[in-house]
Formats: C-alpha cells, sequence, structure tokens
C-alpha cells in the first residue's frame, strides 16, 4: 500500500467513528465535539484531494464559526436528558421510513453511476489552489456566484432583523 | 537529493517549535521585569544571575503543585482543554517565514515550517481553533465563574476575528497573495516606505487592536477578569495545567508578533537589504554571503517580534480593562465598518492607477474629525456615555 493509501484509510476510519459518534453520544457537548472532529477530518480529505483552499475555508467557516456557536448556545441551555420529550413513536416510526427511503435512494443512485476514470495524463494538480478557484469562480460560473452572495446578504439581513432590539423590550 | 531536504526542514521546524517554547518561556520572566520597571521595583532577582532562571523555577513549581480535578468536572474534557489550547497556539507558527533561505551546494531551503499558498488563511484557521481550548476547559470545569469566562472568551474571539479578516483584505488586494512569504517579499521589494504599516495604516491599527483582543490581553481581558469572575475559564485550573493555558497566552503573543510583523513590518526585510545582501554575496562568496544575509535578515525579524511582545506588556500595565459592552461596541461599531471602509477606499486607490497610499486618506479625515469634535466639546466636561 502507499503511504498516501495509509493516510486515507486512517482519516477515512477517524471520520466515520467521529461521525458515528456524533449521533450515538448521550451528552450534547459529547456530540458538537464529535462534530468538530468530523469536520477536521473532512478539511484532511479536502487536503488529500489537493483542495487546499476548500480544507482551510471549511475549518474556518464551519469549525471556526459555526461550531463555536453550536457549543455556546448548548452550554447556555444545558440540556439534560429528561428534556427530549419531542421523541414520540409516530416521529420515531416517521425517522425509520425516511432514513429507510434515502438509504434505498443513494444504493440505488451508486449502483446506477458509472465513476469516469481517473485519467493522470490531462490531471491538473493546480486545480483546487486558490488561483485557479477564484477565475473559475469570476468567469465560468459568475452568476451563481452573484446569486449566491445575495443569498448570503438577504440572510445576514434577516438575522439583524431577528435579533435587532425593538423599542421597548428589556435585555434580556 | 529529498533526504537532504527533509532533514534540514526537520531542523527547521523542530528549530521553531523549540524557540516558539524558548520565547514563551522568557516572555514570562520578561513580563514580570517590564512591570517591576514601570513600576518602579526591581522584579525578580533571586533565581540565578538578575533572576534569568527565573521561569524554570515557575515551571518546577507549577509541576509539583498538587494537580486537581473537580468532582463534578467532566474528567476528559478537563484534561483535553488546555491540551487544545496549547496545541493550537503551537500550530499557527508553521507558515510564517522567519528568514529567505538557506542555501548550501546547489539547495535552496527556505526558514520556514512550511510554505503553502494559503498561509494567511491557515492562519485564520488555528486562530478560529483556538477558542476551543478555553470553551471545552471552562464548560469541562462545571463551574459557573468558570463557564462565564469561556463564554465571554467565545463572543470576544468571534467578534474580533471578523475585524481581524477585513483589515487584512486591503493588504491581500495589494499583494494578489494568500502565502505570508510573498507578502513579505512583495514588501521587500518595495523597499522600506513599501511596509504595509505605510501604506495601510488603519488597516494596521485595526489588526493590532485585534490581536490583543485574540490573545485575551489587557485592555481586552474580560475572560481572566479578576474583579467579576474569580479566575475566568481557569478558575478551577492547578499545576501543569493552568500552567499550560497561561504559556498558550504567551505562545500566541509571540506568534501574533510575528504575524504582525511579517504582515505590517516587512517580516525579515530592514531598510538597504539589497545592498548588505549584495556586499555580503561579494566578499563571502555566493553561498556564504546568502546565509549570513539571510541570518542577518532573520535577526531583523527576530528584533521586530521582541518589539512588539514588548509592546503587549507595555499596553498592559497602561490601559486599563474595558467594559465588556464597550469591548463589543467597539469591535461591531466601530472596527468592523471602519475596516469595511478601508477596504473600499484602498480598493479605490489601487483602481485609480495603482495608488497604493489612499488608505492614508481615511486616516486624515479620522483624525481632523477627531480634533474638530475635541475642540467643540466643553472644557472639564466628560460627555455623558450612551449605550
Amino acid at each position: 500500500m502507499k503511504p498516501i493509501e495509509i493516510v486515507f484509510y486512517v482519516l477515512t476510519g477517524i471520520t466515520l467513528l467521529s461521525a458515528i459518534t456524533v449521533v450515538t453520544a448521550r451528552n450534547p457537548i459529547h456530540s458538537v465535539l464529535a462534530l468538530i472532529a468530523t469536520f477536521f477530518c473532512l478539511s484532511g480529505h479536502y487536503i488529500l484531494m489537493n483542495a487546499q483552499f476548500l480544507a482551510a475555508v471549511n475549518i474556518i467557516v464551519y469549525a471556526g464559526a459555526i461550531m463555536v456557536l453550536f457549543l455556546f448556545t448548548i452550554m447556555f441551555l444545558n440540556l439534560r436528558r429528561e428534556d427530549e420529550e419531542s421523541k414520540t413513536n409516530l416521529t420515531k416510526m416517521a425517522a425509520v421510513v425516511v432514513g429507510g427511503i434515502l438509504m434505498v435512494t443513494m444504493l440505488l443512485v451508486f449502483r446506477a453511476v458509472q465513476l469516469p476514470a481517473v485519467n493522470e495524463g490531462n490531471f491538473d494538480a493546480r486545480t483546487g489552489l486558490v488561483e485557479q478557484l477564484g477565475i473559475m469562480l469570476y468567469s465560468d460560473y459568475l452568476l451563481p456566484f452573484e446569486l449566491a452572495s445575495v443569498l448570503l446578504l438577504v440572510a445576514m439581513v434577516g438575522a439583524v432583523m431577528l435579533g435587532k432590539r425593538e423599542a421597548g423590550d428589556r435585555h434580556f | 537529493m529529498d533526504l537532504t531536504i527533509f532533514i534540514v526542514k526537520s531542523i527547521i521546524i523542530l528549530a521553531v517549535f523549540g524557540i516558539s517554547l524558548l520565547i514563551a518561556t522568557y516572555s514570562t520572566y520578561v513580563e514580570r521585569k517590564v512591570a517591576a520597571f514601570m513600576q518602579d521595583r526591581i522584579g525578580p532577582d533571586r533565581a540565578g544571575p538578575w533572576g534569568l532562571l527565573q521561569p524554570i523555577a515557575d515551571a518546577g513549581k507549577m509541576f509539583f503543585k498538587e494537580d486537581f480535578i473537580p468532582a463534578q468536572a467532566s474528567k476528559w474534557l478537563f484534561i483535553l482543554g488546555p491540551a487544545l489550547a496549547m496545541l493550537t497556539a503551537l500550530m499557527s507558527s508553521a507558515v510564517i517565514p522567519f528568514g529567505d533561505s538557506i542555501r548550501f551546494d546547489n539547495y535552496d531551503i527556505p526558514v520556514q515550517g512550511i510554505e503553502i499558498n494559503i498561509g494567511v488563511l491557515y492562519i485564520f484557521g488555528v486562530v478560529s481553533l483556538g477558542v476551543y481550548g478555553i470553551m471545552v476547559g471552562g464548560w469541562a470545569s462545571n463551574n459557573k465563574f468558570s463557564l462565564l469566562g469561556a463564554i465571554r472568551a467565545a463572543s470576544q474571539n468571534i467578534s474580533y476575528e471578523v475585524a481581524l479578516g477585513l483589515s487584512i483584505i486591503a493588504i491581500l488586494m495589494m499583494s494578489g497573495s494568500l502565502s505570508v512569504r510573498a507578502i513579505v517579499e512583495q514588501q521587500a521589494e518595495a523597499g522600506f516606505l513599501g511596509w504595509n504599516v505605510f501604506t495601510q495604516p488603519l488597516g494596521f491599527i485595526i489588526f493590532l487592536t485585534c490581536a490583543f483582543a485574540e490573545c485575551n490581553r489587557t485592555p481586552f481581558d474580560l475572560p481572566e477578569c479578576e474583579t467579576e469572575l474569580v479566575g475566568g475559564y481557569h478558575t478551577e485550573y492547578s499545576s501543569m495545567k493552568l500552567g499550560f493555558y497561561l504559556f498558550a497566552e504567551y505562545i500566541n503573543m509571540f506568534v501574533s508578533s510575528a504575524f504582525i510583523s511579517s504582515l505590517y513590518f516587512g517580516g525579515y526585510h530592514y531598510p538597504f537589504m539589497e545592498q548588505i545582501s549584495n556586499a555580503l554575496t561579494n566578499s563571502l562568496g555566493a553561498v556564504t554571503g546568502h546565509n549570513v544575509a539571510t541570518a542577518i535578515g532573520t535577526a531583523a525579524f527576530f528584533g521586530k517580534i521582541f518589539f512588539f511582545i514588548f509592546f503587549f506588556m507595555w499596553v498592559r500595565w497602561t490601559v486599563p480593562r474595558f467594559r465588556y459592552d464597550q469591548l463589543m461596541n467597539l469591535g461591531w461599531k466601530i472596527l468592523i465598518p471602519l475596516s469595511v471602509l478601508n477596504i473600499i477606499v484602498s480598493a479605490s486607490g489601487l483602481l485609480f492607477n495603482g495608488m497604493k497610499y489612499a488608505s492614508w486618506l481615511i486616516v486624515i479625515v479620522a483624525t481632523v474629525l477627531a480634533i474638530m469634535s475635541n475642540s467643540r466639546a466643553p472644557k472639564g466636561q466628560v460627555s455623558p456615555q450612551r449605550s
């Protein structure tokens, strides 16, 4: 086995393990920490695919910003197990049905798909680097990029509107 | 041969690691000496000549203290907290270019842990992870003061990261690269007046302020505010775990000083570097001369780093702590709009026949406004605080 393959398998093992821990952990804090570990491993996979920019941005945005807010909220709420009242039998059954359908769909998709063979001749190692990505985003994918930025702006304005204190509101 | 490069790289990485630790160790000593100097005292002078062995004595004391874990604490997370703080603090020095390059035979090896083309983003990623050490430790202590300290640290770091990132964008626009080495080399080419502190004065001030906030240093050390929170997030910690938290702060200080020096103060560049380097290569030969020039550059870089570490300490004993709402107002309502304005003005300057000094416009206007509003205010009367 090549060293890169060993790295890949070890990384995949850790990724799956921490992803499973996210679901099975009893304590929500442990669950969040496992999710952070999962994001880290995903960044490792990006680096293995030579997408350095995506890896860094994944860590900054997901592991660095969003998960901090998750951890924040859960620490303040201090969830206990007796608070989990929403899981009735009906929701459990619905979850099983939906999950089963999702699994069947994915199995069918993966059986049907034909993975294109990697052509090592015209493989460009610089595809995932910042310069290439920027050129792609600002030339071929300009419209989707701008639309996504408008979407993010709308989300930001919405967040400010939600968080804004009305005239008569108390501080807390 | 690859092995030679590998060995030299390993030596450089180990040296960077060792130097980070050494400088952090002696920062504790220097901090106490500087504090003593500022307050007209003598400071530590018992252990060794001039008290030089004081950090070692401190570390020994830390190791022999009782390592206490509170009964209700979450044990593994309690241990994980300081480990994470230390890990993230040490990771960030990897991409800082400490010097030009070492040359021997026909190898040319940069004095840097790793050279990646997303160096700035790497540092941001690591910095944004730094808060986990504090949060995990503060939560796992199962103490309300610790939790409050952790929450304060987290919200402060998130708030100031935004302004930190925005203030750098102007530099990225000028250099067109995310690699720290490329930014340093570009400043070296532009000469002394091309250092980013002269082209981006406003960005530098914003970045410096945010660096203080990210390191949890005074005047932004609210996470460990003794008067309100006992000891903040490390209230329950003792022994070397506490030592790790305190130590991580000093390593962060070193790394941010290095980062400020390389982004705004030309890194290993110093005035007349070209001429001195040429003279050295002429007199000592291409290989030795180049290496000596590199060593001088590295020394200049460390001089800058030491100045900024001193500056951190200087501010600590000069400026009192902010109140928490003042801290948040400063971050969100002043620094972020200012850095956005800085981006717009710098970008316009660059588009308008590549003028790099456009940022001075904001500084001049802001200074004039400040002087005008100050001269209009009635004397001897503090304007009431609105919130």
